[in-house]
Parts: structure tokens; sequence; C-alpha cells
């Protein structure tokens, strides 16, 4: 089971309370970009077998969206900040660095 | 034509014979959802006077009576009073808010209320919901929006008694609500909690 903390209501539910929302920080592409550049950003997303940043709402709470770093192999949760951060918070990356050390040196 | 009455979605049904814990449904109450910004003093003010409590603290109810402010989101929260007074409290609001970003709306038929009493009340919902409902964690004043088996529940702890919780959900599906509760409340199947 997946524990996620929200950033707007604080409480900490199960995954059965939110509702996934796909990657987050994906930036539209310009009005007179290319049509790969479109394609990219309408269809192309990452897939990633390890720290993943979503976006995530709280649907039978607050109902508000937020981000959350996550670990889609171990589940692990790093943390979750504002819906409107343009990129995760400085405490976040380093968790993520730490535990990312951590199993390096194993 | 005659001019339509109000009713509740169950009609006011109420169960507890072989029941560990009663459940009734509350019947008709009045509903204002309101959403402003909540640190905004003008806001709180007009919010308060009309509501007749204080605005309520992060997840937290604050009930006087029949009258009763919830916190719903960070943005939103939810005024109970008498179904009857709940016109005259939005037009009261809409005129004391004037000029002040907001929205205030009688949504007395949306839901449905019941009202959980007897020993393992706490149990029953915490079948059905995600959520540390043990004493501690759990007392009076807070409240909590999740889910109850399939559908979208918000419930509070609603007298001094621990034992005695009000739960609110969509109108729509008050019947499966009810059903779940009941099913829950059975005799035999609440766990000492």
């Amino acid at each position: 089971m997946l524990l996620i903390p929200c950033p707007c209501c604080g409480v900490e539910a199960a995954e059965t309370e939110f509702h996934p929302g796909g990657e987050a920080h994906v930036k539209r592409a310009e009005a007179d970009a290319s049509d790969d550049a479109f394609m990219d950003y309408l269809f192309h997303r990452k897939n990633p077998k390890g720290v993943h940043f979503e976006r995530w709402r709280h649907q039978y709470g607050c109902g508000k969206w937020f981000n959350l770093a996550r670990d889609t192999v171990t589940l692990e949760v790093f943390g979750a900040y504002p819906a409107d951060a343009p990129e995760p918070p400085a405490a976040i990356r380093e968790a993520i660095a730490a535990r990312a050390a951590e199993r390096g040196s194993i | 034509m005659s001019e339509m009455k109000p009713v509740s979605a169950l009609g006011g049904a109420a169960v507890s014979a072989g029941l560990a814990v009663g459940v009734e449904e509350v019947g008709l109450r009045g509903m204002v959802t309101l959403k402003g910004d909540l640190a905004d003093p003008a806001f709180r003010e007009a919010v308060e006077a009309v509501a007749g409590v204080g605005t309520p603290g992060v997840r937290k109810i604050v009930f006087e009576g029949d009258r009763a402010l919830a916190w719903m989101a960070p943005d939103e929260l939810l005024m109970l009073c008498p179904y009857a007074a709940a016109p005259a409290a939005v037009a009261e609001l809409s005129a004391r808010l004037a000029g002040v970003h907001h929205l205030a709306l009688d949504v007395s038929d949306a839901r449905a209320s019941f009202r959980l009493t007897g020993a393992g009340a706490r149990a029953v919902i915490a079948k059905g919901a995600p959520v540390d409902l043990s004493r501690g964690a759990f007392g009076p004043g807070d409240l909590r929006r999740s889910h109850l088996g399939q559908v979208a529940a918000a419930f509070w702890q609603a007298s001094d008694d621990p034992e005695v919780f009000e739960l609110v959900c969509f109108r729509s599906v008050a019947g499966y609500v009810f059903d779940w509760l009941v099913a829950s409340a059975a005799a035999d199947a609440v766990p000492a909690f």
C-alpha cells in the first residue's frame, strides 16, 4: 500500500483516497513549435524504473492537486510539494540523492 | 400544481434492532458551501457572523447546537444550519460579502447525513475508510473527508460522547451508504476498537 502525504490538508493517507494525474513538470510546447515538439508534449511521457515526479489529486479529501516524488520500484515516497512548483524542492532532491548514495554503497 | 415539499434522501430511515451501533438518516439539514480566502479577515468575519460559530482550523469542525462550520479544503468551508435557515443565510452572506471574492451556495439538498450512535461507532466507520479513528488520533472537533467503501464521505465526532458520529455523503449514494453502515454495524460484526 502506498501512503501519500497531501501538502494541502496535511493528511497522510492511503492511495485509495488519491487519484494519479501522470507525469509532473510537463511543459507545453510553444505556439510556433515543430510538430515533433508538440508530439513530445502531447504524447511522450517518462516511464522510469526508479524515482518519478508525478501529479496527484486528493480526490476524496480536500480535492487539491499536488506533486509527489516517488520511486516506482520500491514505492518509497520522498515527499509531496505544491502543484505550481517549477521543480522539486531542495529537501526532496536531497532525500533522493541520499537514498541513491545509500544504494550505491551496498 | 401543489408546491413541492422538500424531502431528505431516505426519509429519516433508522435501524437499531440487531445492530451494535444505531444508524439513522438525520433528515433535512441546511448546508451552505462557502469558498473564499479563509485567511481574509473580511471573509471570516462575515462567515462567522452568519454561521454563529468560529472558523475551524485545518480538518476541523466547530459546532454549537445545530449550527456548524466544517473545514473542507484550504479554500472551502461547509456551513451547517437548520434546513429552513439556509436560503436566508446565503442571502445574508452574499450581502455581507459584496465586493469580497467568494462563493456561497445553498446545497442543502445535495447531500445525505447519517448519525451513528453506540459503542463501536468508530469501528463501523473505520472498516470502510483509510483513517486512524482511534480516540487518541481522532477526537472531538476533528473532521475527515475520505471515502467510505466506494464513495466520498466526510465524518466527525458529533457530541462529547466519543462514540457518536455524524457522516455526510452525496445524496445519490445515500442508499448505498445506509446499507453499508447497517451491514457494517451488525451486532456480530463490530470488533472492539
